[in-house]
């Protein structure tokens, strides 16, 4: 079993290149970690995530009707109040406070499943004691990839492509 | 502006390292100089002032202020008002101008959404401390309680009760996705245990990853899509508070987007000023252009034509419908107690802004700094009178008063006002106040990395 390799580039140009060139030779990225998101690899690492916008989709409509059906039980039923002779099932004004209420279930579910999806909280990982690997949040671009067979020929790739360190990790 | 090589980075060549260095380091230095200090301890009077003007009213009540038995609002609700618009605009840009992919708001979004934090915060005291029984704000939560009761879902008051919490909750939510990435920027870049520790459980973890990112922007484009109907519905409710009344001056179903557009006007006129402050301050000068002003610029300027259209469609529909009320009261705007006061609104909300037309004024900070000052004087104006006009000439000519301010009224306008100022500084102190992962992309984007 071979040690997937931690390159680190300069540009993010030279990952996306070194990417290219490292899977057209049969190795198989893993990850990369940049300091900002890189359209260029948006498609290069499955899965996408699924799950956020559906969530926040269920999230936010169940909110907004549980908050419905709570107003229109409690003041049509529970608490019938004749205010100023308005209608008890007032729906013109109780849809403000679902949507409002929708609106936050959506996002903090959107939060819980975004968390879930990305592994996180975790406080450490065991890419966290490579060297370099602090500059990912800063001016580096990594990029991590498993090499088919022997690791060497990947190593020369990744050097070849610009990689300024290239190191083994152990998971 | 000439010698500017990027529209809008001012330098030549701004690494991706020399970002970071600029945004992080001065957080993390041991000192932060003595500026920050003296405005400090010039902000802790009002902070202090804040609190016992709170403690005040939570042990007398409200007669402190200057309301009376015709002008039972005054000056808590018109600043409620005022600040939840300032709250606004952090959203708008943050989330509007990341729809519509302005790339120019990177540099300022991350403390246009802290002054929305800070300021939907303040606004939330102001109804609270208006109660008059404030013990019994939690009244306004659905909860099962052995008198069988349920709120009053019909009032405004629960209204705003759920948009302020929803807005507070989803402004922290969105603001703090945001940050992730830059806490962890903080983390590695931290020299202390204590900052690796305290930055590290902030960042939860986050390692840059591309998986990450790409959770990240599915996520943090949602959140944007939902903010716009979001910030513009709490501002619609605030405008709804006073439409649904029957007061002459309020029955008016021009308020709640007339309300939206009034809270993004004073909001950006508060994110120049801040921007001003910070861009001298922590010296972002790269970061924070001429053109990122002029952006700005051109959007108070749109605002101010939208308000001057709306005072105009005030005036029309109180003529127009033939109420003898509410022509009244129009006419009270101009000749009445308060009018040197109208006067001034329409000067600051109207024609001062006009000056953004010439591109030199909106490029030119003094102005620009004036200006945005005005306008937040004249918005506040606005609120305050929205208020007392209304109430000060209603239906009932008996019930006809005059509003008194006290010194209470001008505690809880001044007091917030240092609190705010002061939780800016303990933020731009603690937490990078530019975002720093978006400045990266930018830099990448305008071929300046």
């Amino acid at each position: 079993m071979t040690t997937p390799l931690l390159a680190a580039f300069d540009t993010p140009d030279a990952l996306v290149t070194a990417l290219r060139r490292a899977r057209a030779d049969g190795h198989r990225a893993v990850d990369a970690f940049t300091p900002f998101p890189l359209e260029e690899l948006a498609e290069a690492f499955d899965p996408a995530p699924r799950w956020i916008r559906p969530a926040m989709a269920l999230a936010g409509f169940g909110a907004a009707a549980a908050m419905y059906a709570l107003q229109w039980w409690s003041a049509v039923h529970d608490y019938p109040l004749n205010s100023g002779g308005r209608p008890l099932h007032s729906w013109q004004v109780f849809v403000l406070v679902p949507f409002e209420v929708g609106v936050l279930a959506a996002a903090i579910a959107g939060f819980t499943i975004f968390l879930v999806t990305c592994g996180l909280p975790r406080l450490h990982h065991p890419l966290f004691v490579m060297p370099q690997f602090e500059r990912a949040s800063q001016d580096r671009f990594l990029l991590l990839v498993a090499p088919k067979g022997d690791p060497e020929p990947l190593r020369r790739l990744l050097e070849e492509a610009g990689a300024g360190l290239v190191a083994e990790t152990h998971p | 502006m000439s010698g500017q090589p990027h529209p809008l980075i001012d330098a030549e060549r701004l690494g991706y390292g020399a970002i970071s260095a600029a945004v992080a380091d001065p957080v993390l230095r041991t000192g932060f100089g003595r500026a920050w200090v003296i405005a400090l301890l010039c902000t802790l009077p009002l902070v202090v002032l804040t609190l016992g003007a709170i403690g005040a009213v939570l042990t007398v009540g409200i007669g402190l202020s200057g309301v009376n038995t015709t002008v039972v609002w005054g000056f808590s609700i018109a600043n409620y008002v005022w600040w939840i618009g300032i709250g606004n605009a952090g959203t708008l840009i943050s989330s509007m101008l990341l729809l519509t992919r302005q790339r120019w708001r990177a540099s300022i979004n991350r403390f246009a959404e802290a002054m929305t934090l800070f300021a939907a915060a303040i606004a939330g005291l102001f109804p609270i401390i208006h109660l008059g029984r404030p013990l019994y704000a939690y009244w306004l939560a659905p909860y099962p309680n052995t008198m069988d009761l349920w709120p009053q879902w019909r009032s405004a008051l629960v209204w705003d009760f759920w948009a302020i919490l929803s807005y507070l909750l989803f402004s922290a939510l969105f603001w703090y996705t945001g940050l992730l990435p830059d806490l962890a920027t903080m983390r590695d870049r931290a020299r202390t245990r204590a900052g690796r520790v305290i930055y590290g459980a902030l960042a939860l973890g986050w390692r840059n990853s591309a998986r990450h990112w790409r959770a990240y922007e599915t996520y943090h484009l949602t959140m944007a899509a939902l903010a716009v109907p979001l910030v513009c519905s709490v501002h619609s409710i605030v405008g709804l508070d006073f439409a649904a009344s029957l007061m002459p001056g309020w029955q008016e179903s021009i308020f709640p987007p007339y309300f939206v557009v009034g809270a993004m006007f004073s909001g950006f006129a508060m994110v120049v000023v801040l921007a001003i402050l910070i861009r001298w301050g922590l010296n972002l000068q790269a970061m924070i252009t001429p053109a990122h002003f002029d952006a700005m610029a051109k959007v108070m300027l749109f605002a101010s034509i939208v308000m001057a259209f709306s005072y105009a469609t005030e005036w029309f529909t109180a003529w127009y419908g033939g109420e003898h009320a509410d022509r009244t009261v129009v006419g009270y705007f101009f000749t009445g107690d308060y009018a040197p006061l109208y006067g001034l609104l329409l000067f600051c909300n109207c024609l001062a802004p006009q000056a953004l037309w010439w591109r030199r004024v909106r490029r030119n900070l003094w102005w620009l700094a004036g200006i945005s000052v005005l306008i937040n004087v004249g918005m506040w104006l606005e609120r305050i009178l929205i208020v007392w006009n209304t109430l000060s000439h209603g239906h009932a000519v008996t019930l006809w008063r005059t509003y008194h301010t006290s010194l209470y009224d001008l505690a809880i306008l001044v007091g917030p006002l240092g609190l705010f100022a002061f939780l800016f500084l303990v933020l731009a102190r603690l937490l990078p106040i530019v975002s720093m992962h978006e400045v990266r992309q930018l830099a990448r984007d305008e071929g300046a990395a």
